[in-house]
């Protein structure tokens, strides 16, 4: 085991998979020689040199387009979109070419590729370095979202990803890269994509999140706990394939939800969720599915503070759900 | 031996009469899928695949009829596809737009423009890596030379010296709009901007002269394992998609047309076209028996193969 921040968690996994497999690649905007914007890369090139870890022009299609080719042709790219909010030059790639492959070549043809990319606010990055773009990915079938929220996970769903058959967005909440710290195996090891994980047990209410809303989730749990509220916090892990049934059981159990997302509200993941639980647990509830997220506005710089969901938030969310 | 006219001949004729095929039967509604015709275009198709081997990898466009057949991959699976039948090479689930046949290296083809171009220049990334001395080609028109994909991919392939061959074939049309309206540039004199190699072709109803440029230019692919880009100027016979004639729309001229046909040899050599005409027929009557005689895919299938 090893003490290890959320990104030195990325680098173990893409560095224990490219030992094993050789059909392993990592490609993007300056991950060759610098190690990446965020240093997820760093130290591959000197390990496995310039043909494994490929410095690219600044062309986002075609990055994914040709990792899609090294897909069919055999190897397992794993290409870096430096933030997920410069993903959409690629968006005809991922979800025109990568997600339909192996359905309209009537299965002769996978994309084993992984798409990292760091997602999300927090960091005053503005427009452009913030977004939280899960949804148009979640929407369009043949595409796994995986999203982790520490390093053990992290390093275990990037693992799984790799060796999955079908493209997966991988997607790094980095605002967590290096703000928490989490023992890690060294040793290669999977956590299966499609599995929830129950963060926190608890009795009162559920709150359904991923990736950086996370330890918001847990931290409005915990102030939740001062005012004699049991809360249940269910990571999702990934949102493609959905682990319904974690979901559907622990609202059983609690009769509330609340679900926590950074995205704007309109046509959010969340919603989704809110639909899975009307549909298949509606007689459980005690009251109205609440959902947390970001506003419908661009992603603000000066009011970010205002945008991104807190605790207080959540708190205020799960406090109205439970005096309902 | 059969010489090598008559053998780029059969091939284009057998290409043509397919899709008159396609047109005899596509008001029966057996063939729902939208068809986009390369009539007029096999030469381009004939003269590239001559010179590829199975391995070698081809990436195409939605007008591929063409490239299927003369990559070599099956006759029985086409028809049975267009028909969306189970035995189709997409198991009926792709239609005329998406063919695909990995046991021969035609790689498949997207209905969105440019979209395949740069899957070639990946996998002869790949193929790069693994030692492989192999061609990768996409094959795609004069209008996705306006999509930033086209020019992505011939950057990539420059930057990172791999062995990929470009063939545009400029049959003047994107959909109605010609070139003149669409170009500020011409592609092979532009293509060389990106510092590769690259040729123009006129006669693009000349398959021996394709077959033979081709011939040369992927022989330099394989020796430097430097990309080349080819354009082929040819011409489109039908309507962008569809099985008409549209040369009453007042968007081009039929005496370009009539110029065109004048010199195409799949019209104007009449003994081949007796020789070989009823050999291609019991094919074509074959593979549509094949296709009318094939199973729907079971309604289960249309959840399989996403993941």
């Amino acid at each position: 085991m090893a003490n290890l921040t959320l990104l030195q968690a990325i680098n173990s996994a893409l560095r224990e998979e490219m030992r094993r497999d050789e059909r392993v690649i990592v490609l993007g905007e300056d991950v060759g020689k610098n190690g990446g914007v965020f240093r997820a890369t760093e130290g591959l090139f000197d390990e496995f040199g310039a043909e494994r870890s490929v410095d690219t022009p600044l062309s986002e299609s075609g990055i994914i387009g040709m990792s899609i080719g090294m897909a069919m042709y055999g190897l397992r790219p794993v290409p870096e979109i430096q933030f997920m909010d410069f993903i959409y030059p690629a968006f005809d790639q991922i979800v025109s070419e990568a997600a339909k492959m192996r359905y309209r070549s009537g299965g002769q043809y996978t994309v084993p590729m992984v798409i990292r990319t760091p997602y999300g606010g927090g960091i005053r990055g503005g427009h452009y370095h913030s977004q939280s773009a899960e949804a148009y990915f979640a929407h369009t079938p043949g595409l796994k979202v995986v999203i982790p929220s520490n390093p053990y996970d992290a390093k275990g769903l990037l693992i799984s990803a790799i060796r999955d058959e079908d493209p997966v967005i991988f997607m790094e909440p980095k605002r967590l890269y290096r703000s928490l710290k989490g023992e890690v195996p060294e040793t290669d090891y999977t956590v299966p994509i499609g599995k929830a994980s129950i963060t926190r047990a608890g009795k009162d209410i559920s709150v359904f999140a991923y990736g950086a809303m996370i330890p918001i989730c847990l931290e409005a749990a915990k102030k939740a706990e001062e005012h004699d509220i049991d809360v249940e916090v269910v990571d999702l892990r990934s949102l493609v394939p959905l682990d319904i049934k974690t979901i559907i059981n622990s609202v059983k159990k609690t009769g509330r939800a609340v679900v926590v997302y950074e995205a704007p509200k309109t046509g959010g993941f969340g919603a989704e969720i809110a639909a899975i639980i009307a549909e298949k647990a509606i007689e459980y509830l005690e009251g109205p599915v609440l959902r947390v997220a970001g506003l419908d506005t661009p992603f603000p710089y000066t009011f970010e503070h205002i945008y991104m969901p807190d605790s207080r938030r959540v708190f205020e969310a799960i406090e109205k759900v439970i005096n309902f | 031996m059969i010489s090598l006219y008559k053998n780029l001949f059969y091939q284009s004729l057998r290409i043509r009469m397919v899709e008159e095929k396609i047109i005899e039967i596509y008001p029966s509604d057996k063939i729902q899928s939208p068809v986009h015709l390369s009539i007029g275009q096999e030469a381009v198709a004939v003269g590239i695949c001559n010179n590829l081997l199975k391995t070698d990898l081809l990436y195409s466009s939605y007008r591929s009829h063409a490239y299927y057949l003369a990559k070599g991959a099956n006759l029985n699976k086409m028809f049975a596809e267009l028909y969306g039948k189970v035995t189709g090479c997409g198991k009926g689930k792709a239609g005329s737009m998406h063919l695909a046949e990995k046991s021969v290296g035609f790689m498949g083809s997207s209905a969105v423009v440019a979209s395949t171009i740069s899957h070639a220049v990946g996998s002869a990334l790949a193929s790069k890596r693994l030692n492989k001395n192999q061609v990768c080609v996409a094959t795609f028109g004069d209008g996705a030379s306006e999509e930033g994909s086209y020019h992505e991919s011939l950057n990539f392939a420059s930057v990172f010296k791999l062995p990929v061959l470009f063939v545009c074939e400029n049959n003047g049309l994107a959909i109605h709009s010609t070139i003149d309206q669409r170009h500020s540039y011409k592609i092979h004199e532009h293509a060389k901007s990106y510092n590769l190699k690259s040729t123009y072709i006129e006669e693009g109803y000349d398959f021996m002269k394709i077959n033979s440029l081709i011939s040369e230019t992927i022989n330099e692919i394989k020796l430097t394992g430097l990309p080349q880009v080819v354009e082929i100027k040819t011409y489109r016979y039908k309507e962008h998609v569809g099985i008409g004639d549209d040369h009453h729309v007042p968007y081009r001229s039929s005496k370009d047309f009539d110029n065109w046909k004048s010199v195409d040899p799949l019209i104007q050599d009449k003994t081949l076209i007796n020789e070989f005409s009823e050999k291609i027929n019991a094919e074509i009557e074959a593979a549509v028996n094949f296709a009318e005689q094939s199973e729907f895919p079971a309604d289960s299938e249309l959840f399989t193969d996403i993941y």
